[in-house]
């Protein structure tokens, strides 16, 4: 078992490695890299001029070299220009070079200074990583209990007028991406001129103009449901969709199983028989499928922050990525590969967990 | 009728019914033929038993149909603006509409002044030719490579699984945001990524002809051979812009969202794949096609695929929903195929801005995704259980 | 937990005229038709019948599981005098488990895998007789005892997966147990299990049945088992019972044409391909929906005659004078029965040529590495230790063992699918060992080809019959035209008695028996003078067995063909080989002419397997001899003999030799070879383990 955990969190680190070169060499482009320059220095800048910004700020040299350093496993660039001022990767501005570190990457915790907030982007991150935090744990909330019921209900009599029922629900919900589904829930109950809330205004069964908030900004400071059911929902939806389909295949597959057969021959209850039979067996791949839903998810966070104007990690991402923010996109992007290779590890050792056959080693 | 007046809800419908006369002619032809040949018609005949797969089948063949014939339905053009109006609402009459113009904005028009229901039909061609596409080439990146990983297994499967579980951790909103940007093009990667993903079409159908006509070399020769000018000078085209007949071309901005798609879709195709051939290799066929001295590409292309096909079927119709929806993403963060471009993932990034006071410019295309998608998993559903009845 | 208004001489278990069908969306498929028959108390009652009779339908019925698109059309099943057939679903889960317990055919699948073994046996009186929670555990710790497993605290703690076949059979049989049952279905109890582990199994329920007075519903194919286990039988054919009566009467006057050509078709001691050939059942089994008018077996029966058999429905006739004995059959009663079988021509014995295939010293030894994620220790298979012998032309050379004793490995040494470790194969004077297949020529793959056990997975699904043979023809460079090759192709069919319209069909629109016999034309294609034939014939029903056999038997001699018959099945072997070896984990035990082999003396492995296998003979009296325990795992072989573990011979073997060392190869008399380390004169007071008793 240790040797198992020791050596996926080899091929972790080796992902990781792998994945965050491939950020840092996309977000350190040539182009991106010039685009910095003029916005940071002027726009009217000359080539030349662009050139020698890059040269001057650390981003010439290798692209393995800057990963290095950015990671924190090279020495920080250092540059003694013209005038004699000396400015390098680790140097704050007004602080003495001597006293600076000569190592300062991710690995040190120093993330960068994002361009957009003016702030160091590991403060911005986190920040934003707690506002995404609360939305994720709502989602799980409303999403792993009801997919699971749903699957293990459509899947323990398959065919039957629950299960179709069931079935098209779920079909119907992993056609509807967030962008989709975010806009038809708003044009439901968040809007002034259609659905159910100019109808229950004029009933004078709410005051405000709508039953639910169309934004979600005012929950940065304060969740309440109507500013947060919407954003909740809309990406809980597409999920419950997904892991009730994999839920009810697993289930279904699992109650042809001859064992089920056997207890049922054994006078055990129908509902024993899902419960302490199939139960176990038939949530094994959901389990995996719940934590590599985590990527996806990322997405519809992203999606549905944009949507609803909430300012967590997602909307961060947005902004880096539209701004240009060099520092900001690498760690908001580390933070994502971190989020899903634990997931995935997490997955690997409940897998193990859940089912007794693999429990070797 | 008063110009001034909004065609009532009734009006607005009957005129779109009428819009879509083509689309039901074809439609109704369609299936009363598949109906009535049902029994010769293999698995797709064998979907009009299933309530769902018919369903399914219903609403992706109308937008297939909507998007053949999106010439005949479209009441306006799509990209032109009409009028100084913003956000009028469905069944607003043109100011002054000239002569053989057609005088009404059935679904409204967006804040452009854009008419809504020309902008949906007209995105359904574009969403139906890019997502199968490019769920056709995902699925040929995904073959080729997932058929010798599972075959032999060992070192190269170790690694091409590495890679592809290295695609499929990236959240794919962070990947498209770092390959589909207009300084990238600048690099020329997504022509290198084009000159990798477009390559293996050829290479698939140059070993599906050559391991099973090795033994009739003439044949052989044929096949290969005409593989090979279709496929390069196809390639030439598609990968590099320079084919010299200029028949083949991509335009640069959709060539990134169309690999970008490709890419992130082919390590998912490469795992499924690759799965299926591991457990069809222990069968007695693929022993007997070893024991006889057939090549490892034969029993994987000639023995082995073949049988992969019902499960392959049904993901590539998932597939192509799933594509059409990443499409949509795409459009939704602007980084669509361009900003004029009536697909429906940019129309309704346009019209959520608004989205509380005017719903028409966003529900339309909201919608229209819906249904494809929604066909297109249900199509999947009535294929995979038709496929399981035998 | 007894009814108190049942009384006990009335029978435990009573059918009458029951007929269930399945519906599908097309329509309705009769699976059981008109099927009575009744179990006393501590009777035990065998079904038996070919795969699809309906044996499997009838015993779900009585446990009223037929899924979803199952129904019992009409008649009665009275369970001690109560009707299930129309019984709640409340009522009948009391007596699942409680009353009528079921053992099933694959005891992996039959055993939860997430819980562990004690849980699942405790489940039982928990549920039945509201025991308490520890009473439960320490009764199923009883009963595992009774079921002769060692270790039962370990065994009540561990999962499924951590034991052996075997012992998850008897976990099924203890569960079975737990509440003692009034009646017991057997479905094909030991079918998935080795013929060694079968004879235990057969054992015990034999003496649980005996010290528990539990009535059995034994349902097998198998005649021999059936012979072993049951006090009566009931055969059946499509659907419907044939025959029934006591066991015994059956056995020796059975008065239906389907049980008389079903013992013609398996074989039986005495039975010789040359002499005594089988005589296969013509024809096909009918689909359930194609069944013909009247007698169902009336097309295939030599005694048919039209405008009776395919007038009117058939009833049971009683056969007067023989206990509850009774046919469904108009014409028993003009039928000699006494007739001896019309012979068929006998057939001339296959000379034996040249030596065409030579094995020496062959070892093929796979590292695998062990624990479930590649914990690093990599461990040796010995799947082949020293292989030697030598095959010649015309020869059947029977390879015998049981699973894991590394007869599909030699398979693929010298098909060449995998390279021998050291040894060599020669081949037609040509050193093969290490020559993978792709460098063979095409010569000498195209001569050396293999029928496949397994018909349902012998042909690609998605390619025509006809396709799949031509496909062989071109790879070994057949025929000079696509046009030659088609009608090469079409003799092929001819060959192996196929209609030509076969060449357009796929292959899930063939029987299993056909399908093999295109797995036959195939590797037949280049000419093969070798042939490897694995187990061709174990998952075909048996009186489809003898024809394909015949038919492998008419193109040897036809083709001079050196076969290789790999098989388990002791029967067939002396049916049909030569020469027999008997394998056992990678070691040839015991080699020989198929006198020498099945005569005294014997190797003590072979002496078991001899004694394990069930014969369908009444005259024949065979010596228990059952074998303690599993296989060993080859991964973890035991040191020494490797059969020592079981062997009830290793006390003679003065010294404990047998723990310590591998017994050389001894020479016996005319070249029969044993690897023992019994002394000569302990091998010669081994006595005959089937004996036919005189008339």
């Amino acid at each position: 078992m240790l040797k198992f955990v020791a050596r996926r969190l080899g091929v972790m680190v080796l992902t990781a490695l792998a994945l965050t070169f491939v950020v840092f060499y996309l977000t350190n482009l040539p182009p991106n890299l010039e685009k910095l320059a003029r916005t940071e220095g002027s726009v009217r800048m000359t080539d030349q001029a662009v050139a020698s910004w890059i040269e001057n700020n650390g981003h010439g040299g290798s692209v393995f070299g800057r990963y290095a350093q950015w990671l924190g496993v090279a020495p920080g660039w250092v540059l003694t220009d013209d005038k004699g001022v000396t400015r390098g990767r680790c140097i704050r501005a007004g602080t003495d070079p001597a006293a600076a570190s000569s190592y300062c990457g991710v690995l040190q915790g120093e993330w960068g200074f994002s361009t957009v907030f003016k702030k160091p982007v590991l403060e911005s991150v986190l920040q934003k990583l707690g506002s995404t935090g609360w939305l994720m744990l709502w989602v799980m909330i409303v999403m792993v209990p009801t997919s699971l019921l749903m699957g293990v209900l459509s899947g323990m009599r398959e065919g039957s007028r629950t299960d179709r029922g069931l079935s098209i629900i779920a079909i119907a919900t992993t056609a509807t991406p967030e962008y989709v589904s975010g806009v038809i829930l708003v044009a439901v109950f968040a809007s002034v001129t259609a659905g159910v809330s100019p109808i229950l205004h004029e009933w004078g069964w709410i005051s405000t103009k709508t039953l639910f908030l169309g934004t979600a900004t005012s929950a940065m400071d304060n969740i309440t449901f109507w500013n947060f059911a919407l954003p909740v929902l809309t990406i809980a939806l597409y999920g419950i969709g997904y892991i009730a389909r994999m839920t009810r295949a697993s289930m279904t597959e699992v109650m042809v199983q001859q064992y089920i057969r056997t207890a049922r021959l054994k006078g055990v209850r129908f509902r024993d028989v899902v419960m302490r039979h199939a139960l176990r067996n038939a949530l094994i791949a959901p389990f995996t499928v719940i934590m590599l839903q985590f990527p996806w998810l990322l997405n519809g966070v992203v999606i549905t922050e944009a949507l609803f104007n909430y300012k967590g990690f997602g909307w961060t991402l947005v902004q880096a990525a539209g701004n240009n923010d060099i520092d900001l996109l690498l760690g908001c992007s580390v933070v994502a590969v971190l989020v899903v290779l634990v997931t995935q590890l997490i997955s690997d050792i409940g897998y193990v967990f859940l089912n007794p056959r693999i429990r070797l080693a | 009728m008063d110009e001034t007046t909004l065609l009532s809800w009734g009006q607005i419908i009957a005129r779109i019914l009428q819009q879509f006369l083509p689309v039901w002619i074809a439609l109704i032809v369609t299936f009363i033929l598949s109906i009535r040949y049902k029994r010769k018609l293999g698995l797709y005949g064998k979907l009009f038993d299933s309530p769902v797969g018919m369903v399914g089948l219903l609403l992706v063949l109308f937008w297939v149909y909507t998007a053949f014939f999106a010439d005949m339905i479209i009441t306006m053009d799509p990209i032109a603006q009409f009028g100084r109006v913003k956000n009028p609402p469905p069944g607003t009459p043109l100011v002054d509409p000239k002569d053989g113009q057609y005088a009404y904005f059935l679904l409204g028009a967006d804040h452009l002044a854009r008419d809504v229901f020309s902008r949906v039909v007209m995105g359904a061609r574009r969403v139906l030719m890019i997502a199968p596409a490019a769920t056709t080439f995902a699925f040929m990146v995904g073959v080729t490579l997932g058929l010798p990983a599972g075959y032999f297994g060992g070192k190269l499967d170790t690694a091409l699984s590495f890679a592809a579980n290295l695609v499929l951790a990236f959240p794919v909103i962070l990947l498209f945001y770092l390959l589909v940007t207009p300084e990238i093009r600048v690099t020329g990667i997504p022509t290198y990524l084009a000159a990798v993903l477009f390559i293996f079409p050829v290479i698939f159908f140059c070993t599906l002809f050559n391991s099973r006509f090795f033994t009739s070399p003439p044949k052989r020769n044929l096949y290969v051979g005409l593989t090979l000018v279709i496929g390069l000078w196809a390639y030439s085209g598609l990968a590099f812009n320079m084919d010299p007949l200029g028949v083949w071309s991509m335009d640069p901005n959709l060539l990134n969202v169309f690999v970008s798609v490709v890419f992130v879709n082919s390590p998912t195709v490469f795992r499924i794949v690759r799965g299926i051939v591991m457990d069809l290799k222990a069968r007695d066929y693929v022993a007997a096609g070893q024991t006889r001295g057939e090549s490892a590409w034969y029993i994987m292309l000639w023995e082995i695929l073949p049988n992969a096909r019902g499960p392959l079927i049904v993901d590539f119709c998932l597939r192509i929903g799933y594509t059409t929806i990443l499409l949509g993403t795409l459009g939704f963060f602007g980084l669509g195929v361009s900003p004029e471009s009536p697909d429906w993932g940019s129309t309704i990034d346009d019209g959520r801005k608004l989205l509380s006071l005017y719903l028409h410019p966003a529900i339309t295309p909201a919608l229209a995704l819906m249904s494809l998608v929604l066909g297109l998993n249900l199509l999947a559903d009535g294929l995979r259980e038709e496929s399981l009845k035998d | 937990m007894t009814d108190t208004t049942w009384d006990a001489s009335k029978p435990i278990l009573e059918i009458e005229n029951l007929s269930i069908s399945f519906f599908t969306r097309m329509r309705e498929i009769p699976a059981v038709m008109d099927f009575s028959c009744s179990v006393m108390a501590g009777e035990s009652m065998g079904l038996v019948g070919e795969s699809g009779c309906g044996k499997s339908t009838v015993a779900l019925a009585v446990l009223r599981d037929l899924g979803k698109n199952g129904r019992i059309v009409s008649g009665t099943i009275k369970f001690k005098g109560r009707d299930l057939t129309h019984m709640g679903d409340e009522e009948l889960r009391h007596i699942r488990g409680s009353e009528i317990a079921m053992i099933y055919q694959e005891p992996m699948a039959s055993l939860n895998p997430a819980m562990k073994i004690g849980a699942q046996l405790a489940e039982v009186p928990m549920i039945h007789q509201g025991m308490a929670k520890e009473d439960a555990w320490k009764l199923a710790r009883q009963i595992i005892a009774d079921v002769r497993l060692p270790d039962p605290d370990r065994i009540l703690h561990a999962y499924p997966h951590q034991l052996s076949g075997g012992q998850q059979q008897r976990i099924v049989i203890a569960m079975a147990l737990m509440s003692k049952p009034a009646l017991l279905i057997l479905d094909e109890p030991t079918t998935a299990l080795d013929v060694t582990v079968e004879a235990g199994i057969v054992d015990l329920v034999k003496d649980l049945g005996t010290k528990y007075g539990t009535s059995m519903l034994f349902i097998s194919h198998n005649l021999g088992l059936i012979l072993d286990v049951c006090d009566r039988l009931c055969v059946m054919y499509s659907g419907e019972a044939v025959e029934t009566g006591n066991v015994i009467e059956v056995f020796d006057k059975m008065r239906h044409p389907y049980t008389q050509a079903l013992f013609r078709s398996i074989p039986l001691p005495g039975a010789d391909k040359n002499t005594h050939p089988l005589v296969a059942i013509p024809g096909n089994f009918p689909l359930p929906h194609e069944r013909p008018p009247g007698c169902n077996f009336g097309p295939r029966c030599d005694y048919f005659k039209d405008g009776l058999c395919n007038a009117a429905e058939v009833p049971m006739f009683p056969v007067p004078g023989d206990d509850r004995h009774a046919t469904r059959c108009f014409r028993w009663t003009e039928i000699d029965w006494e007739a001896p079988m019309t012979l068929k021509a006998s057939k001339p014995k296959t000379p034996i040529g040249k030596v065409v295939l030579k094995m020496e010293d062959l070892k093929k030894y796979y590292s695998v590495s062990s624990g479930g994620f590649g914990s690093g220790t990599t461990k040796v298979v010995k799947a082949n230790e020293t292989l030697s012998f030598e095959a010649r032309e015309g020869e059947t050379l029977a390879i015998v063992g049981e699973s894991g004793c590394g007869k599909s490995t030699f398979a693929k040494v010298l098909m060449g699918l995998e390279t021998a470790t050291s040894g060599s194969i020669l081949l037609f004077d040509e050193n093969v060992q290490s020559t993978p297949i792709q460098q063979r020529n095409t010569d000498t793959v195209s001569s050396v080809q293999m029928v496949f056990q397994n018909p349902f997975d012998t042909l690609n699904p998605s390619m025509n019959v006809g396709r799949q043979i031509i496909r062989a023809l071109e790879i070994f460079k057949q025929g000079k035209s696509d046009e030659e090759r088609h009608a090469r192709m079409l003799e092929l069919l001819d060959l192996v008695k196929l209609p030509r319209a076969f060449a357009e069909r796929m292959p899930r629109q063939l029987s299993g028996g056909q399908k093999q016999r295109v797995g036959i034309a195939r590797a037949f294609a280049g000419g093969a003078k070798v042939v490897v034939a694995d187990e061709p014939v174990s998952a075909l029903d048996v009186s489809v067995q003898a024809a394909v056999t015949d038919l492998l038997m008419d193109i040897q001699r036809e083709n001079k063909t050196t076969l290789l018959f790999i098989s388990h099945d002791l029967s067939i072997v002396r049916y049909l080989s030569d020469r027999v070896m008997v394998m056992y984990l990678g070691h040839v035990v015991e080699m020989g002419t198929t006198d020498q082999v099945f005569q005294p003396p014997y190797h003590p492995y072979t002496e078991a397997l001899l004694s394990a296998v069930p014969i369908a003979d009444t005259k024949v009296i065979r010596k228990r001899i059952v074998l303690e325990g599993d296989i060993p795992s080859a991964m973890n072989p035991p040191p020494g003999c490797p059969f020592q573990t079981r062997c009830r011979w290793k006390s003679l073997v003065p010294g404990g030799l047998c723990d310590v060392e591998m017994p050389p190869v001894k020479m016996l008399e005319g070249g029969h070879q044993v690897k023992c380390h019994l002394s000569d004169n302990v091998l010669a007071t081994m006595e005959p383990v089937i004996k036919v008793a005189a008339e």
